[in-house]
């Protein structure tokens, strides 16, 4: 029977990973998503399902053991908020290198620097556009409520494992904090080893058996060459995913003449901001990215061409804007509203930036 | 005599170890890198382990030891095996795990990564290669570098005022709770490359009864590092490295 409960975003997180079979949680405390480690160590998933949780001594370390756990096959994760993001970065890179798959949940608050602890949406460059340094891309999902925080826990994994791809779940302070009625997901058991051997066993470093050669987790080339035609293999590797693993909603979007965009805690504020303007007689649609590597490019070019404008809704100084820029081309004009710094706007703001900055514009 | 008539089993004193591959070594020659590959080699030969054993390589010389010992092999990033080693440790714990390190791997950018894996008494070998110089940077100082010793980023020797003091992280190590068997060796003569490879073998033993932490360091020669003759390097090496790191058990 499905178990229903109040709960918050954080604490889903960590039911969600117990639930979907997660081996491996390494973290480092950071406000505000300190609740899913401790949700986590008070839940004691090692006696119930043999889920190792380890508060590591930096988030530095926690994005390494999860590199460790990576590479043997298992399903590993970390979660963390944008300060503690930025140190991962390393890691981050080194898996995406050597072509890992694991699950990274940054729950972001506002900086730069050590910034606030009210929530933003300041990390959309460093999630989507790489972070760490060279050419690489991490699969990211962004959440809207606290089911999709349950939800896109067993779908990060399964779209890491898919791509042997790091995936990041990328919620904000409000989504993290928020409680709302949540369905939880049904128990999965971890995998077996003879699982993980079907699944990972042609790379995966579970030991040297005599029926194979022994395995390499590297993300190193000294031969230029090779490397570059690695780099071109992770090319091919981000163009499937972004043929085939484009995650959007379109709310109200049919007969709208503007389009807001906008994702996660965002996308909420602007449902409401939808309902205002349909109230005002404004036909206003949303468009809420749920994958935002890969980006829903394609909808927004077929929209550009019968509607008036966009505009990006997002708690920063203006970042997703850029790619519905790019989407759009320069056919229609494309706007950004964001409150900075841990603000969070109202609906009410929403409509006033899409009434001064689109509808009204001499 | 031909040489088929000597080429027979009876005749065999020494051959490579099976978890060697062919591969040539990348290292100068007289770099202490090598033999002690050859000592865990033989180690996991001995123990029947192959199949068992997870290896992290560090960045520096040694990061290509993957091209060396046929078993499963992590690279880490600079400092971060034991991080590594401590999540495979800890989702496989029928695994012997090591981690291979450099001085400035280990007691540089990595320490924090070291000292917690060994207070939290992880289940893993640390080899700590300590040749008081980045070998595979060309040279620069160490945080281990002797007072004096000069190198491309102390080329006036390391000045203590200035960079501070030859870090004994060993030393450090010992004290931790979390280790079990806490060692100093060498590779520059036969007896020393003996009692290493006892001390190799002794640490991967404790591995199975999970006990704590096994650290070995080995007090290496960088002879192309320090501009020394392969053979004037462990005269140099005996004269000036052994009086800051005596050889010896710390612990265990």
């Amino acid at each position: 029977m499905a178990e229903y409960r109040l709960m918050k975003g954080n604490e889903v997180i960590a039911e969600a990973a117990i639930r979907c079979g997660c081996d491996g949680y390494f973290g480092y405390p950071i406000t505000p998503q300190s609740e899913i480690m401790e949700t986590l160590m008070l839940r004691k998933p090692w006696e119930e399902t043999g889920m190792v949780v380890l508060q590591a001594e930096s988030e530095i370390a926690a994005i390494n053991m999860v590199y460790g756990g990576a590479s043997c096959g298992k399903k590993v994760m970390t979660s963390s908020s944008s300060p503690g993001i930025s140190l991962k970065q390393e890691g981050i890179t080194y898996i995406a290198g050597a072509e890992l798959p694991c699950l990274i949940v940054n729950v972001v608050r506002g900086g730069p620097g050590l910034g606030t602890i009210q929530p933003a949406q300041s990390d959309y460059f460093q999630a989507v556009k790489g972070g760490g340094h060279g050419d690489y891309h991490l699969i990211v999902l962004a959440p809207a409520s606290v089911q999709e925080m349950n939800d896109f826990v067993a779908l990060s994994f399964d779209l890491a494992f898919k791509y042997r791809n790091p995936v990041m779940i990328l919620s904000d302070g409000v989504i993290g904090q928020m409680m709302e009625k949540v369905k939880l997901s049904e128990y999965k058991p971890r995998w077996t080893d003879a699982e993980i051997q079907k699944i990972s066993g042609s790379w995966a470093t579970t030991g040297k058996t005599p029926d194979r050669d022994y395995h390499i987790i590297t993300s190193l080339d000294l031969d230029s060459a090779k490397q570059e035609i690695f780099n071109h293999k992770l090319i091919a590797k981000y163009k499937t995913i972004s043929e085939k693993e484009v995650r959007y909603e379109k709310i109200s979007c049919d007969d709208a003449e503007y389009i807001l965009v906008a994702y996660g805690s965002s996308s909420r504020i602007c449902q409401k901001a939808v309902d205002l303007c349909r109230e005002k007689g404004i036909k206003v649609g949303l468009l809420r990215p749920i994958t935002l590597f890969p980006y829903p490019t394609k909808i927004i070019q077929e929209m550009a061409k019968r509607v008036k404008g966009f505009l990006a809704v997002e708690m920063s100084a203006g970042q997703m804007v850029e790619d519905v820029r790019l989407a759009v081309n320069g056919k229609v004009p494309v706007e950004h509203y964001g409150r900075l710094g841990g603000m969070v706007p109202t609906p009410n703001d929403v409509v006033k930036a899409l009434e001064e900055k689109l509808i009204n514009v001499k | 005599m031909e040489v088929k008539d000597i080429i027979k089993e009876e005749n065999l004193v020494y051959t490579k170890s099976k978890i060697l591959t062919d591969k040539v070594f990348h290292y100068c020659p007289g770099c202490s890198h090598g033999v002690v590959h050859k000592l865990i080699a033989e180690v996991i030969e001995e123990m029947d382990i192959q199949e068992k054993t997870i290896a992290i390589s560090p960045v520096g010389c040694s990061v290509l030891a993957y091209n060396y010992l046929a078993v499963d092999w992590q690279e880490a990033a600079h400092g971060r095996a034991p991080a590594l080693a401590t999540a495979v440790s800890r989702l496989m714990p029928d695994k012997y795990v090591f981690a291979y390190q450099g001085d400035g791997d280990l007691a540089s950018i990595g320490t924090a990564e070291i000292i917690h894996a060994c207070n939290r008494g992880e289940n893993i070998v640390i080899i700590f290669i300590n040749n008081g110089i980045y070998g595979m940077t060309g040279g620069q100082m160490a945080p281990t570098t002797l007072e004096g010793m000069p190198t491309s980023t102390s080329p006036y020797g390391r000045d203590v005022k200035l960079a501070g003091h030859p870090l004994k992280i060993t030393d450090l190590i010992a004290q931790l709770p979390g280790t079990e068997y806490v060692t100093r060796q060498a590779v520059h003569t036969p007896a020393a490359v003996r009692k290493c490879k006892k001390a190799i073998l002794k640490a991967f033993q404790n591995v199975g009864k999970k006990n704590g932490t096994q650290f070995i360091e080995v007090v290496s020669t960088c002879n192309s590092g320090w501009k020394l003759s392969p053979v004037k390097a462990n005269e140099w090496m005996v004269e000036n490295m052994f009086p800051v790191y005596p050889l010896g058990d710390l612990k265990g």
